[in-house]
């Protein structure tokens, strides 16, 4: 527990570059209807992002933002999968008749191709899923290293209580 | 209409060499890092294929096992040795495989050729999604709309499996907190 996190060249350019991955994948996500990639896509890369500043850094410092830690990753990914499901029932209310009132119609306006503010629910859709990968998939590994780390120094080493 | 040139095969005879590397190694980093390279070649066959959604999802998810998995065996540097080999066990494998592939080898000669699918849902998802929604990106388009429920089971499969993993790993955490 003393070593927190990797040496001052890990740090230093995590600190650089991490700012620009997290800028991938919400472009990932948010361009998903438009260009390569999608929710799943560009939320595993903010997943790794936030995954890079915990390997570099140590959990203790992740665990410091309330939005990072793992309460706040189980709220978000339990929203993000809940506002996924609600986009779906929706579409049984609020869908055209042309479209038809079903599970998954499409009932925002689809706007004009090649705009970001096109395909109707797909964008609302990427984001959610976006959301809970990133988030899912990060408590994942936060969760593995508390368990390393309770399990490397806790049995070893009954003296530090 | 599709050609299959040198780089495909030096591709994927790449991922042959390097699963067999991964296998055969006994260092498990060097197996681990054969597997992510194999990955990797993988990601790139999907770009030249003209699959782009799909390299980028592989590449992400490759690294990501990548890291869990250097993560999960710098804990336990173990090497594995092998002491005997089973003879009749390798035989009855080499004979289960290679009716596997007569069979398979069989039944591909009524497959559609490579490179051109047979186009029967496809067609119409094709035909009708610029107008029905206006996402450029057919292939989210399918999977968020016409093919949403699936998407929807997808995510719930997600979603299930990483709270069990969740639940499961956080108890053994808080028993040695205590």
């Amino acid at each position: 527990m003393k070593r927190e996190g990797m040496t001052l060249i890990v740090k230093t350019i995590t600190r650089l570059i991490t700012g620009f991955i997290l800028l991938f994948g919400f472009y990932v996500v948010v361009y998903g209807h438009i260009t390569p990639g999608g929710g799943f896509s560009g939320g595993v890369v903010i997943a790794l992002a936030l995954i890079l500043t915990l390997l570099a850094f140590g959990n203790r410092f992740v665990e410091e933002y309330a939005l990072l830690g793992q309460e706040g990753l189980k709220r978000s990914d339990v929203l993000a999968a809940l506002a996924f499901l609600v986009v779906a029932v929706l579409g049984y209310f609020l869908a055209s008749d042309t479209v038809g009132r079903v599970f998954f119609g499409n009932w925002i306006p689809i706007g004009t191709p090649f705009h970001l503010w096109s395909g109707g629910i797909v964008l609302v859709c990427n984001v959610a899923v976006g959301v809970k990968v990133a988030t899912s998939l990060f408590a994942v590994l936060l969760v593995l290293a508390a368990f390393h780390n309770h399990r490397r120094y806790n049995p070893a080493e009954p003296k530090e209580e | 209409m599709f050609e299959v040139t040198t780089v495909h095969y030096v591709l994927m005879g790449f991922m042959i060499v390097a699963s067999l590397v991964a296998i055969e190694t006994a260092d498990l980093l060097g197996s681990v890092i054969c597997v992510g390279a194999v990955g990797f070649a993988l990601s790139a066959l999907n770009l030249l294929l003209g699959a782009p959604d799909l390299a980028l999802a592989l590449e992400v998810v490759d690294v990501l096992t990548f890291v869990v998995l250097i993560r999960v065996v710098r804990t336990r540097r173990d090497t594995y040795h092998a002491t005997s080999r089973d003879t009749l066990g390798i035989a009855a494998v080499i004979a289960g495989l290679s009716v596997l592939l007569v069979i398979t080898s069989l039944s591909l000669a009524d497959l559609p050729v490579f490179g051109e699918p047979v186009l029967r849902m496809t067609k119409g998802y094709l035909e009708a999604g610029l107008q029905s929604n206006a996402a450029v990106n057919y292939v989210t388009s399918i999977v968020f709309d016409f093919r949403g429920y699936d998407t929807l089971g997808e995510a719930t499969v997600i979603f299930a499996s990483i709270i069990g993993a969740f639940a499961v790993l956080r108890r053994v955490g808080r028993k040695h907190e205590a």
